[in-house]
């Protein structure tokens, strides 16, 4: 395939799945506001995956609109990162999970905003400015909780310790990054890991967060070799009802 | 036999009083979603751009306009979707700011917060939630008069 359409997918793919599974704490957050604000990052999320995933269906030319990817595809075929499959698991592990995420999805919209490609710098310069608003509540909540309580600090370190192996696979760039950065679509792919690195320490640090020393990286969301059964399952939620309907309009 | 299309200016009063869904006390124009109205032979087309990717409002806005536009018996319309340049609440009428003030919501200020207090003007305001009860406004609360309100965000 296109390296162009590969990438639009991950790009669709990635922020659905992340917008699904917090959409999945809609009525369960801790307290009213954190509820309302989980709600509304899904909802961004799954707004920019509405554009990723026209503009891929356009791209592939096959007639594909982005209901038909996001709900007639198998786990085989989504390209997104193994991060945004995993499980929430608690309010703090959902938060930290976001938090990882978000600085690294701030990065490489803002990068993609200033590439050569008309229509991905569209998408990618509307979605930063949602992102930054995530960016800067999760990292808020990331301080607050780590360097909370003894019960909300080992937690956070707990979900620290299961989330880390799972952050290589975003910084890791495939042939298909690599011709998105020859094309001049996404600038400067190696600074989006120092500034990961630098941005992820310092807010650990205040939330006094150990990293964990070594990161084995758990691979193959992306490139759609080894999706966890994690996946089909949210699947299996996500797409009952068009799949029962396939016709179905409202 | 000779038709005369609806100049555009008059187009863009007729789309001046179209209300947006969720704010219903400012217009879709005011909002600053309506980006281009042109002629294409006799089709009529007009440029809508998001306020935010995922926001619901975007698709009964469109609705709104096709119906409003129809009503003045224009038959041939096409709305285009354009997300470059970014909507930005730099966008919104000045006019509009008070209104939104009236209606009880904070309108966005340069400071990042409101300067005030939308239901009795005290400067006193704390913030509670980056995020609101639609895309586009954060949760704030009064400190003097107690009352929680909205607060159109920045963007």
């Amino acid at each position: 395939m296109d390296a162009r359409i590969e990438f639009l997918h991950r790009m669709g793919d990635t922020a659905l799945i992340l917008g699904h599974r917090v959409s999945e704490w809609c009525g369960h957050g801790p307290v009213l506001e954190e509820d309302i604000a989980l709600a509304n990052t899904a909802l961004d999320l799954i707004g920019q995956s509405q554009m990723w995933l026209t503009l891929a269906g356009e791209s592939e030319g096959a007639a594909r609109t982005a209901d038909d990817l996001a709900f007639h595809r198998d786990a085989h075929e989504f390209r997104n990162l193994l991060i945004v499959e995993r499980p929430n698991g608690d309010f703090g592990h959902t938060i930290l999970r976001q938090f990882l995420f978000d600085v690294y999805h701030f990065e490489l919209l803002t990068r993609l905003g200033n590439g050569q490609d008309a229509e991905i710098s569209a998408v990618a310069q509307k979605a930063v400015k949602e992102v930054s608003y995530h960016l800067e509540r999760s990292s808020d909540l990331v301080v607050r909780l780590g360097d909370g309580s003894d019960e909300s600090h080992r937690r956070m370190q707990s979900a620290l310790d299961q989330l880390w192996p799972y952050t290589g696979e975003m910084l890791m760039r495939d042939k298909v990054d690599e011709a998105m950065a020859e094309r001049g679509i996404l600038p400067d792919p190696v600074s989006i890991t120092e500034v990961w690195n630098q941005r992820v320490a310092s807010t650990l640090d205040m939330a006094t967060l150990a990293v964990p020393e070594h990161r084995g990286v758990q691979k193959g969301g992306k490139d759609g070799r080894m999706h966890s059964e994690h996946l089909g399952h949210l699947l299996a939620t996500m797409q009952i009802l068009p799949r029962s309907y396939p016709d179905a309009q409202w | 036999m000779v038709t005369t299309l609806p100049s555009i200016a008059d187009v863009w009063a007729w789309l001046d009083a179209v209300p947006d869904p969720e704010i219903p006390v400012i217009s879709v124009v005011e909002l600053g979603v309506v980006r281009e109205v042109s002629w294409h032979g006799e089709t009529l087309q007009i440029n809508v751009t998001p306020t935010y990717s995922g926001c619901p409002a975007t698709r009964v806005i469109s609705m709104d306009i096709e119906t409003a536009l129809r009503e003045r018996g224009i038959d041939r319309l096409e709305i285009r979707h354009v997300l470059a340049p970014p909507w930005t609440t730099d966008w919104i009428a000045p006019a509009a700011l008070e209104k939104l003030s009236a209606y009880g919501i904070a309108p966005p200020s340069a400071a990042g917060g409101p300067s005030a207090c939308p239901h009795c003007g005290s400067a006193d305001v704390s913030r509670v939630s980056q995020f609101g009860s639609t895309p586009c406004k954060a949760q704030w609360r009064c400190m003097t008069c107690l009352e929680p309100f909205d607060y159109f965000k920045c963007i």
